[in-house]
């Protein structure tokens, strides 16, 4: 019994590992779109959403089957609660990445502006905090895990600094408020990603120690 | 003598400090230290061999009929030693009744096995026959008996199915007014609905005294008990309330036995 469990655990934790992978390669497309000016990869991103959707869905029947067959608990129960979190903050950040993908369309669409903000380092920040969330998971360390968490307020002062600097541009320059929104909104949606990845790792913490760390300040 | 008025109270339903418990040279409980609460169900967990039911006996003292069985420690039931020397093993027995693993009524009618307790131990002719009809009925109807075999009390208990016969077992225990009842594996014989309604009978009863219930089924002590201890090897691992064992167990040892990666 506890053997067939500990093999559905682990086909579990595969699912999980791919939509993992795959999100992370949609958000870095999408990223890249919009810096390197490439609207193919925007497109890759927005064409590749139902796979995410698909595997989403995979991933939620498996802890569903796991709960129905096997009623697990302890570890056993805290990482099917756990994993089916996770799996709605991987869903919501493909999304992301479709949003992103889109400003970034619209963006190279219009004629060449420049981008006012540092997004790419914004990006390395958020893209660090989702594949270290990952990590965290993969390996259940929670010192990583906690680590993640506490880099979220930097990329919430980002995006902070970044919706200041693009007002005052706007105000300066009306002519150019579109593009500036669009990237506002990519600025907006990164730091989102980055509130999910620390989701993902506050899932972790609860996986390895039993204790719920959402809303609590360090 | 262990009373059987005194309510129930902050004192543990039972205590043990340093308990060690020996057959022959194989030591099987080892410095066992609990306080069990009274009016809550309290689960006995752990693999085979690990002493669980050895604990459970130890509480009315019926490892002792066992020869080449030596105790050390403290017990004491509702804040009483159960090794003083004013505490006869018929008054510790009536304070703290017993259920095992196969109901085990006597091959005598259905009222006769419930006031054998009383007939044993209170004087012939203490009480009037419209007492013992009233004790009777009580008895039966505390654990949801009566009304199936109010007409047939002078039936011979043996014909009872065995969940009746589990539920007759217990039913004898409480003319003499316990303060604990163990129970040993209660639902091992009995199949998915006699399981479910002998559990239904602890929720009722779990109030009104110190439940100490040994169980191999993991989901029964889910289910049933208020909390678990966890034995493993003639120690006591933990001990805390269900949820916390079942959710995010203290120990190492707890995990890997409530997942079933060990045991």
């Amino acid at each position: 019994m506890s053997l067939h469990l500990q093999r559905e655990l682990e086909r579990l934790k595969k699912h999980l590992l791919s939509l993992c992978a795959v999100v992370e390669d949609h958000v870095h497309k999408a990223v890249r779109s919009l810096l390197d000016r490439d609207p193919r990869l925007a497109d890759e991103v927005e064409r590749g959403d139902d796979d995410v959707d698909r595997r989403e869905i995979e991933v939620e029947e498996d802890c569903l089957k796991i709960l129905a067959l096997y009623q697990p608990v302890a570890i056993d129960l805290r990482t099917i609660v756990a994993v089916m979190k996770i799996n709605n903050d991987l869903e919501r950040i493909g999304d992301l990445a479709v949003n992103i993908s889109r400003k970034a369309a619209a963006f190279i669409a219009e004629p060449a502006a420049e981008i006012p903000i540092d997004l790419e380092l914004m990006w390395e920040k958020a893209q660090g905090m989702l594949r270290d969330s990952v990590n965290s998971l993969i390996d259940m360390k929670v010192e990583l895990a906690k680590d993640v968490c506490r880099r979220d307020a930097e990329v919430d002062r980002m995006k902070h600094d970044n919706r200041k600097a693009i007002e005052d541009l706007i105000c300066n320059n009306p002519a150019l408020v579109r593009p500036l929104m669009r990237i506002l909104a990519v600025s907006r949606n990164l730091e989102r990603i980055a509130d999910c990845a620390t989701n993902i790792a506050e899932d972790v913490i609860y996986i390895v120690e039993g204790k719920i760390v959402r809303h609590h300040e360090e | 003598m262990i009373s059987t008025a005194t309510p129930l109270s902050t004192t543990p339903g039972i205590h043990t400090r340093n308990l060690n418990l020996w057959y022959g040279s194989f030591q099987a409980l080892k410095e066992v230290a609990l306080d069990i609460k009274p009016g809550i169900v309290t689960a006995l967990i752990g693999p085979s061999g690990c002493g669980k039911t050895t604990l459970l006996r130890c509480f009315n003292r019926i490892n002792e009929r066992y020869g080449n069985v030596r105790t050390t420690g403290e017990i004491a039931v509702l804040g009483k030693n159960i090794y003083d020397a004013d505490v006869s093993l018929s008054e510790l027995r009536k304070a703290v009744g017993m259920v095992f693993q196969r109901p085990n009524p006597l091959p005598i009618s259905i009222r006769e096995n419930v006031l054998f307790g009383v007939r044993v131990h209170v004087k012939r002719g203490a009480y009037g026959r419209g007492e013992l009809d009233a004790m009777v009925e009580s008895a039966l109807r505390d654990v949801q008996l009566w009304d199936d075999v109010k007409d047939k009390l002078k039936k011979n208990a043996l014909h009872l199915s065995l969940e009746q016969q589990q539920k007759l077992c217990i039913a004898r225990l409480l003319p003499l007014k316990p303060r604990v009842i163990l129970m040993d594996e209660p639902c091992s014989a009995l199949d998915a609905e006699g399981i479910e309604r002998i559990e239904l009978l602890l929720q009722e009863l779990r109030k009104r005294f110190t439940i100490l219930i040994v169980t191999h089924n993991m989901a029964q002590a889910r289910r049933a008990a208020d909390e678990c201890i966890y034995m493993l090897l003639g120690r006591i691992v933990e001990h805390d309330a269900t949820m916390k064992i079942f959710h995010n167990p203290r120990e190492k040892e707890t995990e890997m036995y409530v997942t079933g990666r060990y045991g």
